[in-house]
């Protein structure tokens, strides 16, 4: 330990994984956008062969969000975040800033590889979990770095007390870990046919209905613990620190945490509602996802309480209104998905555009809005200046806004209206419409979201900008901040 | 009663849930009663966030003492 010398917060990793985040979320949109307008557009499918359709780009879309901007935007906050609450520099323990090196190295060229392997159609074709094996392996070895890093730096704290976001991160490192490693056993082909296989081809360890299971209880899981655990555990951080009001209620943070962690690995069965799957575990599925609204409720009231008797900020500081509205998103989708898991609903809501919809307000409005007001948050004390543009800022979050409201209507309208077509019957009992024929009617709102999807990648590019131009050009700061960012 | 397999899954299922449930109660009476009998104060945690310098003083300092202790001491 360094004895004279001021002791400071090393912030390395954090910038490292800022600029990952930036690069990763402008990648994952990039290519989000390029194949909502194929829907819209089914020529566009054909711009570059095989490496351009829907069927090769769309899990680089999923996995690039959810493996490569939101698991970048953890590690980059946890690298800011952990240090803080724990009071405890990363720069006092040299293992740890080697581990946490090894761990970006690793992360970066393995996600980049990643990519391209899905680019080129290596996949083991599970929603969400399509990288085959050998890169479930790679991730495995940086989950396992990353938890030596977040144990180690736990060993050396001054805090004895374990500050909220703490558990939330905690709890996100053990749950992915978990689903991660069940979902994706698998055996190459190679090895099961005698030769006959390849290497690179895998098939799962699980058969039927029995996958099924397992998928959605990773797939939905993976929502859980990538977009919503580390997301919470950001907010309880960044909203207080950033508005200098403490935590609403700090029980009610504890309960929902617990709340949370209970209730939320029963949902899983939602997604096979109307399925072989045993009915009381559809039943099951459909009725813990209802009492999930209990414990994320419980998170999204508590912070917008924290700011109680300090609205003003909302009006003149645009990182309260970029959380305040993560917040408000989260209450939206959180009540939406239960809705959606009432059967009688997803009779109607399966299989249509209303999931993307509902997928898309959670991760646009809430994970991507609470990530890039996170990174505003550090910018100033990670680079020592001001933020670039207040106006810029302000611009940025209208645009998005509007985009994301955009997004969720188009698909809300768009998804009803299919479910409806769908099972629409005449006089005989004869179905009523071809599936062609939901096709034509879907056309305008499929354009609707490709301009919504534009518009969010512009904001991002906003984001992106303000950011680089923070760091080049922004007003030097003499000192870090306490709570309000500075911007220019 | 015909006792199968599905029957006893059944009720371990029922009765996990619900020992789960009076858990997740007595979690907060535990919350409120130990607050009240002066035992803890959670609310003063939220300063963690917001008092974090690397030189700010801990909300809870054992080991910050038994890290200075065994530094002291080496």
């Amino acid at each position: 330990m360094q004895s004279n010398a001021a002791l400071e917060y090393d912030y390395s990793l954090a910038k490292k994984f800022t600029f990952l985040t930036i690069l990763f979320g402008f990648l994952a949109m990039l290519v989000g956008t390029l194949i909502a307008a194929q829907m819209a557009f089914p020529e566009l499918n054909y711009l570059i062969g095989e490496y351009g359709t829907f069927s090769r780009l769309r899990p680089i879309h999923t996995n690039t969000a959810v493996f490569g901007f939101t698991v970048s935007g953890i590690f980059a906050t946890w690298f800011y975040v952990g240090q803080r609450v724990l009071k405890v520099s990363m720069a006092e323990s040299k293992f740890l800033m080697v581990i946490g090196n090894i761990q970006f190295w690793i992360y970066f060229v393995g996600a980049l590889l990643a990519t391209i392997s899905l680019l080129f159609g290596i996949s083991s074709s599970k929603e969400y979990a399509q990288y085959q094996w050998p890169f479930d392996l790679v991730v495995v070895v940086i989950w396992v770095l990353w938890g030596v890093g977040m144990m180690g730096l736990i060993g050396i704290r001054r805090e004895k007390a374990l500050y909220i976001s703490v558990w939330y991160y905690l709890a996100c490192f053990l749950g992915i870990a978990m689903l991660y490693l069940f979902n994706n056993m698998a055996i190459p082909t190679y090895f099961a046919t005698e030769g006959l296989g390849s290497i690179f081809h895998s098939v799962s360890f699980y058969a039927g209905t029995n996958d099924a299971l397992v998928q959605w209880w990773y797939g939905h899981n993976a929502v859980a613990f990538g977009f919503t655990v580390p997301i919470v555990g950001m907010i309880y951080y960044f909203l207080p620190k950033e508005s200098g009001q403490a935590i609403y209620s700090y029980k009610l943070s504890l309960l929902s945490f617990w709340g949370l962690m209970f209730v939320y690995l029963w949902a899983g069965s939602h997604h096979l509602l109307w399925s072989t799957v045993p009915d009381w575990m559809q039943t099951m599925g459909s009725a813990f996802s209802i009492v999930l609204i209990l414990p994320s409720w419980g998170s999204a009231i508590n912070m917008l309480l924290t700011m109680k008797g300090e609205w003003n900020q909302l009006t003149d500081n645009p990182l309260i209104k970029f959380m305040v509205l993560a917040s408000t998103f989260y209450m939206l989708s959180t009540i939406e998905g239960p809705i959606q898991a009432i059967r009688s609903v997803n009779a109607i809501a399966h299989f249509t555009d209303w999931i993307p919809g509902h997928v898309h307000d959670g991760v646009l409005g809430w994970v991507v809005f609470m990530i890039m007001a996170a990174i505003f948050h550090m910018a100033p004390r990670m680079f020592k200046r001001e933020i670039y543009s207040k106006k810029l800022m302000e611009a940025q979050f209208w645009l998005q806004t509007i985009a994301v409201v955009l997004y969720f209507t188009s698909m809300w309208i768009a998804g009803i209206t299919q479910g409806m077509m769908w099972r629409a019957v005449d006089e005989y009992g004869n179905l009523m419409y071809s599936f062609i024929d939901t096709v034509t009617v879907l056309h305008p709102y499929y354009t609707i979201r490709t301009l919504s999807g534009v518009m969010y990648l512009l904001g991002f590019m906003m984001f992106a900008y303000n950011i680089y131009k923070t760091m080049t050009s922004g007003r030097q700061l003499t000192e870090e901040p306490q709570f309000r960012t500075p911007m220019a | 009663m015909d006792m199968d397999l599905r029957n006893l899954q059944g009720y371990a299922s029922f009765f996990m849930s619900l020992f789960l449930v009076v858990m997740l109660y007595w979690y907060i009476i535990h919350l409120y009663r130990s607050e009240k009998k002066g035992e803890r104060d959670y609310e003063k945690y939220g300063n963690i966030a917001l008092d974090d310098e690397v030189t700010s003083t801990p909300v809870e300092d054992k080991p910050a003492s038994e890290r200075e202790y065994k530094e002291e001491n080496k």
